[in-house]
């Protein structure tokens, strides 16, 4: 449904954005992670037709964005950051005309306006000015706006910002919802939303994408995925990393805690993703008293931070 | 007709906007306030003591629309800049021309009303006396004409920033020149150093072409010139929103 190739952005001397492409099929959502200012927003405003591409194509349900904006833009729903509405208008006037210029008249806008209003949990505040709104409810009510025409492709820069986390919850359920049918590109920075919604997360850092994959397979790519937490009781440090040392599988262990008697392991494999380690491991740790043993999944932050701050990234570890 | 539908619906949101704002009531009062003090009081209505309303009344007009179509004009693309909606709204499936006329068209309108509203003016006049209805007419065109031209150049300056404020000065600044190339101090000025430029410089003020519609002519030139100004404005706003967007 959506199709980037090759976009650029420039602004003055700086290369906001620079060389994506990536594609977005229907059924699946697509997370874009990256730090702040990494061209994340200024990607989301090209795809959405609000930034002319200083290079590159996008087109969205066939339709080039610069050959046929209308055409493109009518298939798509796009919630921008910080979520803008007219502040002078009531909730239920806003998505009135929201569904008016989106094309829907008569009855077909009085249900498309109830049923957002109803997915969206608006029915309290439909008669109050935009400007009274809390956080939380503009938020939504910027959202509703981008559902009204119940587009095939929805662009969400950051969705869940501002929200409380039952908000947060039942605004991830919706975008997973929808993305059984669409094609949804949102933009996060937790982490744990990649996890709860996307089928495929791309990290982007300085205008460039530098991971791109399901969130198991970005999870892999961290240093901890398939590492073996032990702690064991009544043995000294120094004997249990000899003892793991020998185990085929280790490649490095490293002491994390070490006191009053217990000690605190951690095992990382020589290639990374299977449970054998935890295995190797449990069998060679079996005449201690085995405390804890499991076995990490590898962080998506730990990967977040490793691609896109490097250097900072190994200091800490 | 679809695209005309479009600007319908974004004139209805303007306009709404408008009456949901106290922006709108106090600028219909002092509108006609001032309309009524300058005639009666300043414009010497009654001691002319006779049965027009182009000196006492629409002479001011000008004047007034120096101050007031730049506060009206101001908050169209401003206040879509400083808020952010300005995003949603050119993310929809509607052209940046839809927008812009949509948008003027409501304030041109929302002018239209004030205007109508210093209707007791006229009925006044003709409880008095017997003026000439056309002339009146004619004078009113103009007056709604001249205000077009005001709103459109405001449209540009409102594009041009995120402030009001900033819109409104350039747009009073702007406005003022286009009244000053007309006016007689100024143009007496201009003939001593070179009357050949009198003509040129005058062909640019809104009150050389308003002129006409006061002595209740229709010509074509000057409404020509009030649809140039509003056309070359509009124009020009697109120009900048677009260029303000490429970066």
């Amino acid at each position: 449904m959506i199709k980037v190739q090759n976009l650029a952005k420039v602004f003055g001397t700086k290369r906001a954005v620079d060389g994506v492409s990536f594609s977005v099929n229907r059924g699946e959502v697509l997370g874009f992670l990256g730090p702040n200012g990494a061209g994340k927003s200024t990607t989301m405003r090209m795809i959405t037709g609000f930034l002319p591409p200083s290079g590159g194509s996008v087109s969205v349900g066939g339709f080039d964005i610069v050959e046929h904006p209308i055409e493109a833009k009518r298939l798509m729903g796009y919630l921008p950051e910080n979520a803008p509405a007219y502040t002078d208008m009531t909730v239920y006037g806003f998505l009135n005309f929201t569904a008016e210029i989106r094309g829907l008249r008569g009855d077909a806008r009085k249900q498309a306006v109830s049923r957002v209003v109803e997915m969206c949990f608006l029915g309290a505040v439909l008669h109050q000015s935009v400007e009274t709104l809390s956080k939380g409810f503009r938020h939504r009510t910027c959202f509703a706006q981008s559902i009204i025409h119940d587009p095939d492709v929805l662009v969400l820069d950051e969705p869940t910002d501002g929200l409380d986390p039952n908000q947060k919850h039942e605004v991830r359920q919706l975008i997973r919802r929808m993305g059984e049918k669409k094609a949804i590109i949102f933009s996060t920075h937790i982490l744990e939303e990649v996890d709860a919604v996307c089928s495929r997360a791309i990290i982007i850092d300085r205008g460039r994408i530098v991971a791109n994959g399901t969130p198991q397979e970005l999870r892999q790519r961290s240093e901890w995925a398939g590492a073996v937490t032990l702690r064991v009781k009544g043995v000294v440090a120094s004997a249990v990393t000899a003892k793991l040392y020998q185990v085929p599988l280790v490649k490095k262990v490293t002491v994390v805690d070490d006191k009053d008697g217990h000690v605190t392991v951690r095992a990382f494999p020589k290639s990374s993703g299977n449970g054998a380690l935890a295995q190797a491991i449990g069998e060679a740790a079996h005449e201690w008293q085995i405390e804890q043993l499991h076995s990490e999944e590898g962080r998506l932050d730990d990967v977040f931070r490793s691609i896109t701050m490097p250097d900072t990234a190994k200091e800490a570890a | 007709m679809n695209s005309w539908r479009n600007v319908w619906t974004i004139t209805k949101r303007e306009l709404a906007a408008y009456f949901t704002s106290p922006l709108a009531y106090v600028f219909i009062v002092i509108f006609l306030l001032l309309c009524g003090f300058f005639t009666f009081f300043v414009g010497g209505f009654f001691e002319r003591q006779e049965a027009s309303l182009v000196r006492p009344f629409f002479d001011w007009h000008p004047w007034f629309y120096l101050f007031l179509v730049p506060a009206v004009g101001m908050r169209l693309w401003a206040e879509e800049r400083r808020v952010g909606t300005i995003e949603l709204l050119l993310t929809m499936p509607i052209t940046a021309w839809q927008a812009i006329v949509g948008k003027f068209l409501a304030s041109w309108l929302f002018l239209a009303l004030a205007l109508a509203l210093t209707f007791p003016v006229v009925i006044t006049v003709n409880y008095l006396g017997r003026p000439d209805n056309g002339v009146i007419l004619t004078a009113y065109v103009g007056s709604w004409l001249m205000a077009g031209a005001y709103l459109a150049i405001s449209c540009i300056t409102s594009a041009l920033t995120r402030s009001q404020v900033v819109s409104f000065i350039i747009s009073l600044v702007v406005c003022l020149f286009l009244i000053l190339a007309g006016f007689p101090p100024v143009i007496n000025v201009i003939e001593q150093v070179s009357p050949k430029l009198v003509d040129l410089v005058t062909f640019f003020s809104v009150m050389t072409h308003f002129e006409g519609f006061q002595k209740g002519v229709l010509d074509s030139r000057d409404i020509l010139f009030f649809l140039s100004v509003i056309g070359f404005s509009l124009f020009t706003t697109s120009v900048i929103l677009r260029t303000h967007r490429a970066g």
